[in-house]
């Protein structure tokens, strides 16, 4: 690997002015499983990492109301294993200890998954249908964005070139609400990530949150599909249902899949068919036992 | 705010004993244990953070010392098969690997060693379903699963 100097501030401000600093000349380094295996290979390259990990407290878990405040620099594995994770978010917790493997979930963090922005990511998906938000610093102060505007595209984010993410904040899903994430694939990334969402009231559904995600460069929610779950009942809703052969279509159709090294369009399109019919049935499943 | 290091000097403690060393931040680990303290039973395969055969324990849990940078260590308790082997404590995990024939050419056992010692620290009875579960992230390419699952079980029992 080229040679580079570590920089390690102390505060959001000096990474901010870091960063700002640089030019373009330095990147935000905290766990560095994907960062550090693009500048082994040589694709990318920096004169400065800046350590956000020295940046003090940034890798708190707390409660701020309804939404866990998960910090920066919070390993994949210490969110699954946070006590108020498991509790309030347990689809959260599920999904975390599916990333990847055990050594790379002690090391990468949820934060960087999120900011570095390849497709293949499985919290990406997942915290759309949360409808987590997430707080970014840059020197002139902060701002709130939805989860869902942070990428916008294959390694790229709407992220200033002096800004950095400080803590991704997933508000519980409410009472009663029944979710499912499915993942498939046959490499180390995942092919397929759907996260299914339903509120249930009086045998009905009453919300949905359906999002989709790794078939294209950037996970979406499917508000067509979406639309068609809203108002129907759930003793319907059973294997092969009309209903959800056609939520299953059009989250095929609103894909927007494209061919890459897991698979060609109508494979994948196939895939999502298949994926959003059996995660509904799983979500559909849990009857009213929490989220996950 | 301290100018960008082009050099580290770090302190941590490297199988029991306390170590100083001066580390440049692109070095990674394995580099660092390998040539540096001759401890050669970590292995580099992939290199991309996949197979396993650099595993060492961090602060007891796995990384892939292929890529964590040697800086990482600053501070904290690093365990490589070296220091494991030496430890009575070991033992039951090293005899039922033999005991089971658990690896054929080794090349991934110092990884499946440790990734094992760090389930049974966290979880001294696993079941089968939590042994596959913890150790899928290490590959193995000749021997097949069934005899290294069977070993972590024996040292499960053994240990109690």
């Amino acid at each position: 690997m080229r040679p580079f100097r570590l920089h390690e501030p102390t505060t959001v401000q000096e990474a901010a002015s870091a960063l700002a600093d640089a030019g373009g000349g330095a990147a935000l380094y905290a766990g560095g499983t994907e960062l550090l295996l693009a500048m082994k290979s040589g694709l990318l390259a920096y004169d400065t990492l800046i350590n956000v990990k020295s940046i003090s407290g940034l890798d708190a878990i707390a409660a701020d109301g309804n939404s866990i405040v998960i910090g920066a620099s919070a390993t994949h594995s210490a969110v699954e294993h946070d006590p108020l994770v498991r509790d309030r978010l347990p689809l959260l917790s599920e999904v975390e200890h599916g990333v990847a493997n055990l050594r790379v979930r002690n090391v990468g963090t949820l934060a960087g998954n999120l900011c570095f922005a390849e497709p293949h990511s499985d919290p990406a998906t997942l915290l759309l249908v949360y409808e987590a938000e997430l707080d970014v610093a840059g020197p002139s102060g902060s701002r709130r964005i939805a989860v869902g505007d942070l990428q916008t595209g294959s390694y790229e984010t709407s992220l200033g070139p002096d800004e950095l993410l400080t803590a991704v904040r997933v508000p519980a899903f409410q009472a009663g609400v029944r979710a499912a994430y499915s993942k498939f694939g046959y490499h180390h990334r995942p092919t397929l990530g759907i996260a299914a969402a339903l509120a249930v009231e009086d045998g009905v559904v009453a919300d949905a949150r359906l999002a989709l995600g790794c078939v294209s460069p950037v996970a979406r929610r499917l508000s067509r599909s979406e639309d068609v779950l809203r108002g129907e009942r759930i003793d319907a809703l059973t294997e092969g249902a009309s209903a959800l052969r056609e939520v299953s279509r059009l989250a095929s159709e609103d894909a927007d899949a494209v061919e890459d090294m897991h698979g060609g369009v109508d494979y994948k399109e196939h895939l999502v068919r298949v994926f959003m019919e059996r995660t509904l049935l799983r979500a559909l499943a849990k009857n009213g036992g929490g989220d996950a | 705010m301290p100018d960008a290091q082009e050099t580290l000097a770090i302190a941590f403690e490297l199988n029991s004993a306390p170590i100083e060393a001066t580390v440049e931040p692109q070095t990674p680990l394995i580099d660092l244990l390998r040539e540096r303290f001759g401890l050669t039973g970590t292995k580099r395969s992939c290199d991309v953070q996949v197979c396993g055969a650099c595993t060492v324990l961090l602060d007891g849990a796995p990384v892939s010392s292929c890529t964590v940078p040697a800086f990482e260590a600053r501070g904290r308790v690093v365990l490589t098969v070296e220091g494991f082997a030496a430890d009575e404590g070991s033992s039951p995990l090293i005899e039922a690997f033999v005991n089971n024939a658990a690896f054929q050419c080794g090349f991934c056992t110092p990884g499946m060693l440790l990734a094992a010692k760090s389930l049974l620290d966290a979880d001294p009875s696993p079941s089968e379903e939590a042994i596959k579960d913890y150790m899928r992230g290490n590959v193995c390419r000749c021997t097949g699963y069934k005899k290294i699952v069977e070993a972590v079980h024996e040292a499960a029992e053994a240990s109690r």
